[in-house]
């Protein structure tokens, strides 16, 4: 059974909702950036997701964007990512994602990329641009021993909610609203999409991301599902200051302490 | 060059071989599974059908001529040349051929509002031309570079009734336009239809595009056999994203005819600044696409170049890798400069300026005129008009 999938169990049986926490490879400062994953492991974080930086991620808002721009100037690429998973591993054994987009990993070799993936400690991925229809040519095969983290948005309907389940492992990641990270609207996240995710999805956990920004935001989703993604909220606080990172920090906290006893 | 029987693609899944398919995020799969059962049944709607040539006739100015081009077939002494003058075309390029088919397929799904990206800004122009007839919000995405160089097609899109989206991130040119085009898609999906350009993007746009801009290939092959009795022996187009070039060879890929795709070398193949796709690219996933790619060792991609804005594309459409690896269209590459010599040459030759994109066409005549025979038949697809180019050409004479 998946790792991933068991950690957020037993958060869940606590009567916790898991925080998974979204930080770009080697951003803000590559030195350090092992010391920052760990930093926000112990500040409350139950996942961590680290993003391959891309040159062109469409799925992505400004805030993430531009984190990915300056990773990419620092010189980070999947390698580099698979030595910060290494160093996080020494001190930590929560579950770490990356999440890339299909073309870096294609030039890198998917089949390599798994191999890599599983030896440096990574426990799952997250292809936003690859939808299930097309994993199965794409990485299948490859990637038995990692979790495919698969994405279900408000456009999704329900027997095809039911199948990316199926095919997925460790948790669906929710998509809030129609759109891209971070909050870019004021849209709110419709409640019968979230009835759907908590009546529709049943074999594997599930974790709403997208727009999620603060415990006011979080409270409104804790209902339905298992745990939050947060994302460009962190990066934008992040993009604010520097080492070492107080106030992002405590937005972990913040959040954290949020998704306590709330089942 | 390898010919094909009942070539039938793409498959049910969008895949020219292993390229295509819809390599985008989960919002995006609903809506554009729903574009593709909507655009398949208006494939064989009469009443949209005749809509559509009803535009194509009486707005757009088709079908255009096919004319011998009887100057510049006596300056090579080779073969006889022909122009399919889609520089003539309503906006002054084939894009309209796309915009009009797309936009009638976004009524009847009752779009309110319409997006596109633009290069040049022919497509740009065309779609906020097609919006301003059908009374549809627009905004047109242009990467802040071009919304210099081609200034005038800016001007022509706001008089037109659109909004026009200057794009500042990444390089800011054409590939960027695409990016926020998806992103603003991604987050408007209910009321929004993506116009795109080319025979680029996730599935069905490379089909649903082809097949507009099939009618390209319709007409020159029914003028072609209608002046000589025959078809051509061959067919040449300029390739950035690929749908002129698509255009023209779709009617002809089951025949005996030789297809040239000539892509953009830029300042040349040794360096840098260029956008040859096909000649120079490998394997990628981009635009939701699976096709050749210009990109680094890390699958990052990189600012291409070209003098041509239209071309100016680190992609290309899925079907034209597929064309390729199966030796079935030939691509070649020209340089800027010997794109500059032919839009000149052509201009004093026959008395047409060219695009700078359908220059490079013409450009590739140099190198196989010399070995045709004079009972040979040669068409190019000239796909544009070059006013949109005059700020370029002007270093020509001056």
């Amino acid at each position: 059974m998946s790792m991933i999938k068991n950690q957020i169990q037993a958060i869940n049986d606590k009567g916790d909702k898991a925080l998974s926490v979204f930080l770009t490879s080697g951003f803000p400062n590559k030195i350090n950036f092992t010391e920052l994953a760990l930093n926000v492991f112990n500040a409350g974080a139950d996942i961590l997701e680290i993003g391959i930086p891309f040159s062109d991620p469409i799925a992505d808002g400004a805030v993430i964007q531009k984190s990915s721009q300056l990773a990419l100037k620092n010189g980070i690429n999947i390698s580099a990512t698979f030595e910060y998973v290494k160093e996080i591993r020494k001190s930590s054994a929560k579950p770490i994602l990356l999440m890339g987009y299909a073309n870096p990993v294609l030039a890198y070799g998917i089949e390599r990329f798994a191999e890599d993936s599983y030896n440096s400690g990574v426990n799952g991925l997250i292809i936003p641009d690859v939808p299930v229809d097309e994993q199965k040519v794409f990485c299948k095969n490859y990637f038995n021993k990692l979790d495919i983290i698969s994405l279900i948005a408000p456009t999704t309907p329900v027997n095809r909610i039911k199948m990316i389940d199926e095919e997925s492992s460790g948790f669906v990641y929710c998509v809030s609203v129609n759109g891209i990270t971070g909050k870019n609207s004021d849209k709110e996240i419709n409640e019968s999409y979230l009835r759907t995710i908590k009546n529709t999805i049943t074999k594997n956990k599930t974790l709403i991301g997208f727009g999620i920004s603060s415990p006011e935001d979080a409270k409104k989703v804790l209902p339905y599902c298992d745990g939050i993604i947060v994302g460009s909220a962190i990066i934008k606080s992040l993009l604010k200051e520097k080492s070492p990172y107080r106030e992002t920090l405590n937005l972990v906290r913040e959040l954290k302490d949020s998704l306590i006893n709330c089942n | 060059m390898n010919q094909l029987k009942n070539y039938n693609l793409p498959d049910s899944k969008g895949h020219f071989g292993k390229y295509g398919g819809k390599f985008v995020p989960e919002t995006l799969i609903t809506p554009l599974n729903e574009l593709e059962e909507y655009y398949k049944k208006l494939k064989t709607d009469i009443a949209f059908l005749s809509e559509l040539e009803k535009l194509n006739t009486e707005y757009s100015g088709r079908p255009t001529p096919l004319t011998l081009a009887s100057n510049l077939t006596e300056h090579y002494k080779g073969g006889k040349i022909y122009l399919k003058r889609e520089d003539l075309c309503h906006t002054g390029a084939h894009k309209i051929n796309n915009a009009i088919g797309q936009i009638l397929v976004a009524k009847r799904m009752g779009k309110k509002r319409i997006i596109a990206e633009t290069g040049a800004g022919q497509h740009g122009v065309a779609v906020a031309t097609v919006c301003a007839k059908f009374n549809l919000q627009c905004s047109i995405f242009m990467g802040e570079e071009d919304t210099k160089r081609q200034e005038p097609n800016v001007l022509r899109m706001k008089m037109l009734g659109a909004e026009v989206i200057e794009v500042t991130s990444g390089t800011k040119t054409l590939k960027d336009a695409a990016n926020e085009a998806i992103r603003d898609w991604v987050g408007n999906i209910e009321n929004t239809h993506y116009i795109i350009g080319s025979v680029v993007g996730p599935h069905p746009y490379p089909m649903m595009v082809r097949d507009f801009q099939s009618i390209i290939g319709k007409e020159t092959k029914e003028q072609i056999n209608k002046m000589e009795g025959r078809n051509p022996d061959k067919i040449i187009a300029c390739v950035g994203g690929g749908s002129n070039a698509i255009g023209i060879f779709y009617p002809f890929i089951e025949d005996d005819v030789e297809l040239i795709g000539v892509e953009a070398a830029g300042k040349g193949l040794e360096f840098k600044e260029n956008c040859a796709t096909l000649t120079l690219g490998k394997d990628g996933i981009f635009h939701g696409m699976r096709s050749y790619l210009l990109q680094n060792e890390f699958g990052q991609v990189e600012e291409v170049y070209s003098i041509s804005a239209g071309l100016d594309y680190p992609g290309i459409g899925p079907e034209h890798s597929y064309l390729k690896d199966e030796k079935i269209v030939s691509y070649f590459s020209v340089t800027d400069e010997e794109a500059l010599e032919a839009a000149k040459m052509l201009s004093k030759t026959e008395g047409i300026i060219p695009a700078l994109e359908s220059a490079h066409a013409i450009a590739y005549l140099k190198y196989i005129m010399p070995a045709t025979k004079r009972d040979e038949i040669i068409i190019i697809n000239l796909s544009g008009r070059g006013d949109k180019d005059m700020e370029t050409y002007k270093n020509l004479f001056e």
